[in-house]
């Protein structure tokens, strides 16, 4: 069963992040990348790691994302022009040269991870509760924690000193 | 369905890495290149829990906890870095910023 859910996710994480980049509109782009967000933090709780799949939600999907979306919208993007001009930096020759060099490292990758037997995983998670990892945050990582706080108010005041209109 | 072992966790990863590398260098738009590198970022958090999980410990999950704050700190500054550009030069196409170019 959790075999099951994990191939579906999986293939839902891939083929959502393949759309993040295979758009020319902003705004789906990030309503893909949403869904990207969704499909791990199921594989976190496959993981046994419900408070990580928590916070995907509420900080990635909910709170990041938002941030994203807002820009798009304040700014009224526009979609991605089929580019303008000649992008081809690079001759016929080495493109060639590239497309085979990717296509040997394919090969070798697919030997190589043939031969590998996988490592299986644990069958009981580890005490991942909140509460463990509160304990091991506040007492092994309170320097961290603290520096992290430092960091956003930092990002806080460059972001809005960024982004204020100068005034004459 | 093969069960899942620790290194199909890790293909994952891998190949969620890659199409957030690929986008960066394909997109012509800042935006959408900050949203490749959001992908990135997400990869990696998965190695973290999945080792996590192989190891029996919770240090990748906290670490992952920090990797999300970053990335928080990333996109605000990121978001007022694209929203000055665009104030100054009504485009978001990364080739269109070449001012410093030598």
């Amino acid at each position: 069963m959790d075999a099951l859910f994990f191939w579906i996710l999986a293939a839902a994480a891939v083929v959502a992040s393949l759309l993040v980049i295979g758009q020319r509109n902003p705004m789906h782009s990030v309503m893909w990348l949403i869904v990207s967000f969704c499909a791990l933090s199921g594989l976190y709780v496959l993981l046994g790691a419900p408070f990580v799949a928590a916070i995907q939600i509420i900080i990635y999907a909910g709170a990041i994302m938002v941030l994203f979306l807002f820009v798009v919208m304040l700014l009224n993007v526009p979609t991605e022009t089929p580019t303008e001009g000649p992008r081809r930096l690079l001759t016929a020759g080495p493109r060639r040269f590239g497309a085979v060099l990717a296509v040997v490292l394919v090969a070798e990758l697919a030997w190589a991870l043939r031969r590998v037997q996988g490592a299986a995983m644990p069958v009981n998670a580890a005490e991942t509760s909140v509460h463990a990892i509160g304990l091991r945050l506040y007492r092994d990582y309170a320097f961290a924690f603290e520096a992290t706080s430092v960091l956003i108010l930092v990002a806080m005041v460059g972001a809005v000193i960024l982004a204020r209109r100068e005034s004459k | 369905m093969p069960e899942p072992t620790l290194n199909s966790y890790l293909m994952l990863s891998a190949v969620l890495f890659a199409i957030g590398t690929a986008g960066v260098f394909l997109r012509r738009n800042l935006i959408t290149i900050l949203l490749s590198v959001e992908v990135m970022l997400n990869a990696v958090n998965l190695t973290f829990v999945a080792a996590d999980r192989f190891f029996q410990t919770v240090d990748g999950q906290i670490i992952v906890f920090f990797v999300m704050t970053v990335a928080a700190a990333e996109a605000a500054v990121g978001l007022a870095i694209i929203i000055a550009l665009f104030r100054h030069r009504e485009s978001l196409n990364p080739d269109a910023f070449t001012s410093l170019k030598w």
